[in-house]
């Protein structure tokens, strides 16, 4: 996973609320068996209208996008941080996000920003003429025009995004823990293996 | 005396392998569902990087999402190929990856196939009080038997085969209790949709919502695996309802489910999890069930619930300007105008099926509307997918099946069918369809279908007349 410290470049003033993963990436674009090339694919039923915000040339190849509240809500595909990625989207700003969406970002090097309705406003006003630059390490949104706000951040997820972490990896180095929960479990409620009557 | 704690608290406590500073916990997954579309990905990367699946017996693999539901096999009983070339690569993808890593596997012909949320329970695979993931977010379903369940996305997944873990943060609680009693003709459906309707789609984010109260308690386990289903709809990343007799009852005798004196230490473990008198939520909501009507949605969010004797409300009418916004965009997109009577709402196609609702109570609720009735003339597609094959037996040894084609609809192999436009069944552009799944969605059943969602007797109402119809009226 590629590290993500400090993203600048032009953001997508999308601002629209309940964003879900249907309108990210549409169900048919999810038959595929590898994760590459889904930005074609990304917000297709708004890419419809030719004059959508993603396809002005200002917006070309923008790391940014900023949404409205509970944004990625809907089905938990992970197909929808991928098409993100795809389309080069490091950062999402918005007020809120479904759960399952946050923590895909992360897993894909996505920072998901949250910011209060009141910053949102001011920076879809920026995103129309300039750049918007995040820094995770400070955790700020800095505009060209002194605007600063401060994010807060699962510290956790901070880690995993600056060193571009694996969490496999991470988790395999509890795998003693994990073998003593197991035999515990086995010795305290046998019956939670599946009968062995099954199929 | 230890502190009273909610059923969500109990489970999680009891799944806690590591604490780390943050709060955050690694939690161990009792049980891992695998369908063939979020899978293919995962399985690559344990390749990619030389790893094995670590709990292949708590792991279960079945094709739902993209199998047609037309024949599989042909008379001489062979399988026919599945046309559509990216399905037929998923769906081999799975059939090769469970036996690779020694995971049990439920074929698409085999005769317990179905939709992995009616799967789970009906083997007695979901268990309450464990803990099961599943790459779809409607595994909130197993909530309905008091399991802790949530849908993954595809890294979750790879994490679960590789370690049979997660990490996660506690999430808060929320309480939705529902007293009283419903009034004919409403169902779990409706209880769901109208829950979804008062409290919002992100009226549960953060949370594990505990459905309570005695319209809950009454529920058989077919309408609690409805209204946990869709727990995500009103932003809950899942749903319980504590185990009691009607779950044991449920469960006993199920192919995995434990026996002889495993099942009574079960049971009496089971007993314990309930939440303790005392235990308090973070967020509580109260309904009142005699305020529950057969409901159906207008728009395109899941919350945008209405009674069926209710009318398309005026976008001006929501307080929260973005909500107008958003209300405006849906009833463009609906081709609905406001005031509009939800019962004049013509409906051209009918989907009886989906996680929520395919189970053999709803096959018996839809059945009993349609019974002695014929499917509308206005009525151009109506189909009716039970959710797993031995719902679809049970279904055809109660003559079920007969009054449906006897009426004119269609009777199908299961899977998720129109409940996501990924497989063959899909619903045209611009028409209408009274479904029984959980998401309206823009595009969810086909680019530019619109849905309302709706009950199977509420949907079973619209196919024999053409239109949105208050259920109760044709009930004797
Ligand atoms: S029926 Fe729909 S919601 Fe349920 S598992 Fe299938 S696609 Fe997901």
């Amino acid at each position: 996973m590629t590290p993500l410290e400090k993203v600048e470049g032009r953001a997508i003033p999308l601002g629209l609320k309940n964003v879900d993963t249907d309108v990210i990436i549409p169900a048919h674009w999810l038959k595929t068996t590898t994760r590459e090339g889904m930005g074609r694919g990304a917000f297709e039923s708004l890419r419809a209208d030719p004059d959508n915000l993603f396809d002005r040339p200002q917006y070309k190849d923008a790391p940014i996008l900023i949404a409205g509240d509970n944004f990625g809500c809907g089905s938990s595909r992970e197909h929808a941080a991928w098409a993100l990625g795809d389309l080069g989207i490091r950062v999402v700003i918005a007020p809120s996000y479904s759960d399952i969406f946050s923590g895909n970002a992360v897993k894909n090097g996505i920072l998901p920003v949250v910011l209060p309705q009141a910053a949102i406003d001011r920076l879809m006003e920026v995103a129309e003429t300039d750049p918007v630059h995040v820094d995770l390490d400070t955790q700020t949104v800095t505009t060209p025009f002194q605007d600063r706000f401060a994010f807060e951040i699962d510290p956790f997820r901070k880690m995993c995004l600056l060193e571009g972490l694996d969490e496999i990896s991470l988790t395999e180095k509890s795998d003693a823990a994990i073998g003593a929960y197991e035999q515990k479990l086995d010795a305290e409620r046998p019956w939670m293996r599946p009968a062995a009557a099954g199929l | 005396m230890t502190r009273p704690r909610t059923l969500y608290e109990k489970i999680w406590d009891a799944h806690v392998v590591e604490r780390r500073p943050d709060g955050t916990c690694l939690i161990f997954i009792d049980r891992h569902l695998v369908h063939e579309v979020t899978s293919p990905q995962a399985f690559a990367g344990l390749r990619a990087s030389g790893r094995t699946v670590r709990r292949p017996d708590l792991t279960l693999a079945v094709p739902d999402h993209n199998v047609p539901t037309t024949a599989r096999l042909d008379a001489a009983g062979n399988k026919l190929p599945i046309a559509d070339p990216e399905s037929a690569a998923q769906l081999a993808a799975l059939e090769k990856n469970a036996p690779d890593f020694g995971i049990r596997y439920i074929d698409a012909v085999a005769p317990e196939q179905g939709i992995v949320h009616v799967v789970g329970p009906e083997q007695g695979f979901s268990l309450p009080g464990t803990t099961i993931v599943c790459g779809d977010s409607h595994t909130a379903c197993h909530g309905g038997i008091g399991a802790l369940a949530f849908g993954i996305g595809t890294s979750e997944v790879e994490h679960v085969l590789a370690t049979q873990t997660l990490l996660l943060q506690p999430a808060k609680t929320m309480e939705v209790r529902v007293e009283g009693e419903v009034g004919p003709g409403v169902s779990a459906k409706d209880i769901i949709l109208h829950i979804t309707g008062t409290i919002g789609a992100a009226g549960g984010t953060g949370h594990v919502i505990e459905y309570t109260g005695s319209a809950i308690r009454a529920l058989s386990i077919e309408g609690r695996l409805t209204v946990s289903n869709m727990a995500i709809e009103g932003g809950a990343r899942a749903g319980l309802i504590a185990p009691d007799e009607v779950t044991f009852e449920y469960l006993k005798g199920r192919p995995y489910a434990p026996k002889g004196a495993d099942w009574d230490a079960a049971v009496e473990y089971w007993k314990s999890l309930a939440t303790d008198p005392g235990a308090t939520y973070d967020k509580v909501v109260v309904i009142d069930a005699a305020d529950i009507a057969p409901s159906v949605t207008w728009g395109t969010s899941p919350e945008d619930v209405v009674p069926i004797t209710g009318s398309v409300p005026d976008p001006a009418s929501f307080a929260d300007p973005s909500k107008q916004a958003a209300a405006a965009k849906s009833l463009a997109y609906m081709g609905l105008e406001p005031g509009t009577r939800m019962q004049d709402v013509p409906i051209e196609n009918i989907f009886i099926g989906s996680c929520t609702n395919s189970r053999i109570e709803d096959m018996r609720a839809a059945a009993a509307v349609i019974k002695g009735r014929k499917k509308a003339p206005g009525v151009k597609w109506a189909i009716v997918v039970p959710g797993s094959g031995l719902v679809k037996r049970q279904a055809e040894a109660e003559g079920l099946d007969r009054i449906f084609i006897d009426a004119g609809l269609e009777w199908r192999e299961p899977g998720c069918s129109a409940c996501l436009a990924m497989n063959p069944d899909k619903v045209p552009a611009g028409e209408r369809c009274a479904s029984t799944s959980n998401r309206n969605f823009v595009g969810r059943q086909g680019p530019g279908a619109r849905t309302h969602l709706v009950s199977p007797a509420m949907a079973a109402a619209a196919a024999v007349t053409g239109h949105l119809t208050d259920v109760r009226e044709l009930m004797g």
